[in-house]
């Protein structure tokens, strides 16, 4: 399998990262080595075999509904690159 | 300046301090004389506060109730958050960033009493084996300055190898802490994932990642892998199980011992010398009363394909946060919401980064999913079960914990495919959340430090501990700060 | 027959624990912007979620009163994707072991009964909140919303009417306000539902669907899938096309519009959340959780039926919520009669609930108090027109209606010899009307008893003064 040009600037969208053409390039010949690289998992039976998505078997960690009282958020606020009157600014996102 | 004193172990540091044979002064003055004198060269820290340290040892009191490391300077790697101090991940997106908390571990050393002096320098988020890929600049392995110290925790190795401190914290995804050890000539260990909280770790892949120890000794490792051991009701991944006094409880005992040996980890793409040196170790524990035994590890060549998935693929989730909105600088120049988004991190994140991430998006989208990442937690259970089944046969395995000696720099930086391989010895034990500890065992013929991994069941830390220990006392290796000259 | 429009709903109902899905912050309404914040719900680089065992179990209480299945093992994953009210630009929800499946329920529409199916129910946390500048470029982002739990419940296609529609989801509410896991206020966004919709071509096919979405009220869905059947119907007729897509409703409009923004198309790449571990919900789990399940509504309504004389209309509006009913069960102390409870209840008390906008939650008497006035006036002890007065009164500053009756001397009139001469001063008053009433117009009676009641500040019983005033006349 190896990633065409059309699917580089698919996946540059869908990391949200701005490529150049030249780096477009570079990663695609990059991904394209490094998926060969992982397509040895396919040399593995796998046939009726669970996957494991935790190392260890831990279950049910909960914490019970207790209310902790949060931290100003000044601090999380000026730290940012862009705040006003307690908001985080960002461009205007419009959905309509 | 007696910059020696930092070659001692955290245990006769702690015996000198508390005898009043020296002072925390004298040993942060040190520790401020040797990175003065070395880290222009090797550049192993990105932060490093004189100041505030030399304040905090006069007002240190150093008596055993304030713990075990009162008034001992340790270095961090640079993706644990420490309340109000920059942490970076080695990364211009995270360029001033300082947390408003501080992780569970470093606030386990900081009760211990140690002084931190400063963050160590990593390859960006963790993502590399030479600490090349860092915003700010690679280190250069003590050993032989032309040399990597491996990654990704090369800052925290080469501090604690140009004994600029005695110990460092780092982070283990694949290896990170082992084979910058390996390559430094220091002892590392990444503990059973889960047995250190995560909570303040700023993840690469969830999943693998786990905070340990590099230090010079392996007792030393023990220390403070116990300081920072525990269950945190924070990280819903840690284990709820009692920690041990490893280092008090260290007694090898290797007459009714089993030690596997995984041919897998001996075979091709291991340079000959270094299986030599690890062979001979293992031949030390023989002669000590141990039985050697074959096991097999089989899908060892397939586990780190599996494991550049999963780690890619949890790290595309995982560092999709830094998007300029809450932390770290933001483009200055964006059409749009989106444009923003995509202009912050492609300013932010260096080439690496950006290749792990555009990969991991990859593995798991649409149509790729099942291929990639279903594929691969599928073989990540085979590789539990190889472990399991090895681990039938014996008590733990011993292997090379790289399969060569530190490379030249810039020597892999630009092939990404034989960078990964250097993980190839490490990776499948945090596929399976096992311990694993490493330690140089002997130079090798260009003077570089060889190191031997002990790889045993999860939990199982106080027999890591007292086996590491038997190899340090039997092998050639003396432990020892890299000959640097000032 | 088959149905003409095929409606599927997806709903999300916040989920009412004191504390988020995943932190200790608390999930009350209405705080400053960001002060219900903290590093793990705003996503700093480092934290980790907790899960909440509550949010769990309110989850478990609304699935099983929708007649779900509780699935044994259940986890967490990742829904990826980049918006400014996502700290971690993914959203921990859960995609292929949700928290139940196969569920339904029963709705009832003019008489006629339907199942509407349950397809699955699962938690997930609620984005934060966009605040748009009138003029601007820019938009304010406040997290306080962030990581509050959700239920996000989804139907079956089996709706076949926009007002089979509301009654489902009129029907889910009142469900989560019996168990109280939500308040479910679709004006205060902690009900949102979204539909699929679509109708069936003039050749009987099923057509092609459209999402509508921002429906902010339980007549706006009702009036926004009216519209979108109608627009469907009539393109098809026309001989065009439905296209896919999703559309907005416009409340000032009264019409359905296409995003004006294309949306992307979406590749979520869900995959199981490692910072959360697996939970599984054993046999005893769950029915310690069915332990809590109180009655439901149709329960009730089938208990009430059968313990209390009430006309099918009063059960109806008592069991329409638990408070309601509640607070109806908790008035029945001593030997008042259900029905003059229920009567005062719905005549007096919920008008003026009404009146002020208020819930039986917000009324300041006690079931107590109003069992001890339908007890007065059960014993003629006081009139109705009293009555009526003092639960106006008690709703807005509460107190012992025993004692304010006997204290303002509120008492009726009913003794004869008491009556008497105020009746005589009323005949003798008003020549008139005893004229009329006897040459036969019988509702000049009315007024004389109007009159009666005047003098006597409403406190004479008029049944009695009626009495004595045909006996006298």
């Amino acid at each position: 399998m190896s990633v065409v040009d059309q699917e580089i600037s698919d996946l540059a969208r869908l990391s949200r990262l701005n490529l150049t053409p030249e780096e477009e390039e570079e990663l695609g010949e990059d991904l394209n080595e490094i998926l060969e690289f992982a397509e040895k998992i396919n040399e593995v039976d796998t046939e009726g075999i669970e996957p494991t998505y935790h190392a260890l078997p831990v279950n049910n960690v909960f914490r019970e509904d207790e209310v902790r009282p949060s931290p100003s958020p000044k601090p999380a606020l000026e730290n940012s690159a862009d705040s006003v009157d307690g908001y985080f600014v960002v461009p205007r996102v419009i959905e309509e | 300046m007696e910059t020696e004193l930092l070659d001692l172990s955290l245990n006769e540091l702690q015996n000198k301090l508390q005898n009043s044979e020296i002072s925390p002064v004298e040993l942060v003055e040190a520790s401020i004389s040797r990175y003065q004198n070395f880290d222009k060269e090797i550049n192993s820290f990105v932060s490093f506060n004189s100041k505030e340290s030399l304040q905090k040892a006069r007002e240190v009191d150093v008596s055993r109730e304030n713990g075990p490391l009162a008034g001992i300077p340790l270095a961090l790697k640079d993706n644990l958050c420490r309340a109000g101090y920059a942490t970076t991940c080695g990364s211009n997106i995270l360029e001033g960033h300082r947390p408003p908390y501080t992780a569970t571990a470093v606030k386990a050393i900081e009760e211990a009493g140690a002084i931190i002096v400063g963050n160590a320098n990593m390859d960006e988020f963790a993502m590399g084996s030479s600490t090349e890929t860092s915003a700010y600049g690679l280190t250069r392995n003590p050993w032989d300055t032309e040399r990597v110290p491996g990654g990704s925790s090369g800052g925290s190795a080469a501090a604690v190898a140009a004994g600029i401190v005695p110990a460092a914290l780092g982070s283990d995804t694949g290896g990170s802490i082992r084979q910058p050890a390996a390559f430094s000539g220091v002892v590392g260990f990444k503990p059973t994932y889960g047995r250190v909280s995560r909570y303040g770790l700023i993840a690469f892949a969830s999943s693998l990642d786990q905070i340990g120890p590099i230090t010079r000794t392996v007792e030393d490792a023990a220390l403070l892998t116990e300081i920072i051991s525990g269950h945190d009701p924070a990280d819903s991944t840690s284990l709820d199980q009692p920690v041990p006094e490893y280092h008090g409880n260290i007694n090898p005992k290797p007459e009714n011992l089993t030690v596997g040996i995984p041919a897998e980890y001996f075979g091709e793409g291991v340079d000959e010398e270094v299986e030599t040196i690890v062979r001979q170790a293992a031949s030390d524990l023989k002669a000590e009363g141990a039985e050697l035994v074959d096991v097999s590890l089989s899908t060892t060549e397939q586990a780190i394909s599996a494991y550049y998935v999963i780690a890619t693929a949890e790290a595309s989730s995982n560092l999709a946060r830094f998007d300029g909105v809450r932390y770290g600088p933001r483009a200055q120049e964006f059409e749009d919401m989106i444009d923003m988004y995509s202009q912050t991190r492609a300013e932010g994140f260096g080439a690496e980064v950006k290749r792990r991430i555009m990969l991991g998006t990859f593995v798991l989208s649409s149509g790729y999913y099942e291929a990639y990442y279903g594929k691969a937690q599928k073989v990540r259970t085979l590789i539990k079960r190889d472990f399991e089944n090895a681990f039938e046969k014996c008590d733990l395995i011993l292997t090379p914990t790289t399969p060569t000696a530190a490379f030249k720099l810039g020597s892999r930086v630009d092939d990404p495919v034989q960078m990964y391989m250097n993980d190839v010895l490490t990776a499948p034990t945090n596929l399976a959340g096992l311990p694993a500890i490493t330690l140089p065992v002997d130079a090798n013929s260009d003077g570089l430090p060889v190191a031997a991994q002990l790889i045993g069941p999860s939990l199982s830390e106080q027999m890591l501990f007292d086996i590491a220990y038997l190899l340090q006392e039997l092998s050639p290796w003396e432990p020892c700060s890299a000959p640097l000259k000032e | 027959m088959k149905n003409e429009i095929v409606i599927g709903l997806e709903v999300h109902v916040q989920l009412k624990t004191k504390s988020k899905l995943f932190c200790g912050c608390s999930t009350e309404f209405g705080a400053d912007p960001n002060a219900n914040t903290c590093p793990v719900c705003m996503g700093w680089p480092g934290t980790l979620p907790v899960l909440n065992r509550r949010a769990v179990e309110f989850g478990m209480l609304a699935a099983l009163s929708l007649n779900c299945e509780i699935n044994q093992d259940i986890k967490f994953d990742r829904k990826n994707y980049f918006y400014p009210d996502l700290p971690k630009a993914y959203q921990i929800s859960q995609y292929d072991m949700p928290l139940a499946e196969e569920g339904q329920v029963e709705v009832e529409l003019d008489g006629e009964k339907a199942v509407v199916g349950i397809e699955r129910l699962h938690l997930e946390e609620d984005a934060g909140k966009l605040v748009h500048s009138t003029a601007g470029a820019e938009s304010y982002v406040d997290y306080n919303r962030t990581s509050v739990p959700l239920a996000e419940i989804v139907t079956k296609p089996d709706i076949t009417s926009p007002e089979q529609a509301e009654v489902f989801l009129r029907s889910l509410k009142q469900r989560m306000e019996y168990l109280e896991v939500s308040d479910c206020n679709m004006e205060e966004g902690s009900l949102r539902c979204d539909a699929n919709l679509s109708v069936r071509t003039p050749e009987g096919e099923l057509g092609t669907k459209t999402e509508v979405k921002n429906m902010n009220s339980f007549k706006g869905v009702r009036k926004a899938l009216a519209y979108e059947a109608q627009r469907q119907k009539k393109v098809l007729s026309s001989g065009g096309e439905v296209v896919q897509e999703t559309r907005l409703w416009d409340e000032s409009e009264q019409i359905t519009r296409e995003m004006r923004s294309k949306e992307e198309a979406h590749d979520y790449r869900y995959f199981p959340e490692p910072d959360l571990v697996p939970v599984k919900i054993d046999s005893k789990w769950q029915s310690e959780v069915k332990q809590c399940l109180p009655e439901m509504p149709e329960e009730k309504y089938e208990r009430f039926q059968a313990e209390y004389d009430l006309s099918d209309e009063a059960t109806q509006t008592l069991t329409a919520s638990r408070p309601l009913a509640d607070f109806f069960e908790r008035a029945l102390t001593g030997d008042v009669s259900p029905r003059s409870v229920s009567n005062l209840i719905i005549a007096d008390l919920k008008r003026e609930m009404n009146e002020r906008d208020w819930t039986i939650n917000d009324v300041n008497i006690t079931p107590e108090n109003l069992a001890a006035l339908a007890r007065m006036f059960e014993e003629d002890v006081i009139s109705s027109n009293v009555c009526s007065e003092l639960i106006a009164e008690l709703v807005e500053s509460g107190g012992d209606p025993e004692a304010i009756v006997e204290e303002r001397d509120l008492k009726q009139i009913s003794d004869a010899g008491e009556l008497e001469a105020i009746i005589d001063e009323v005949i003798n008053e008003n020549p008139d009307a005893v004229e009329d009433i006897r040459s036969g117009a019988d509702q000049a009676i009315g007024f004389l008893i109007g009159q009666v009641m005047q003098k006597t500040q409403g406190q004479a019983d008029p049944g009695q003064a009626r009495k004595m005033l045909q006996e006298r006349v």
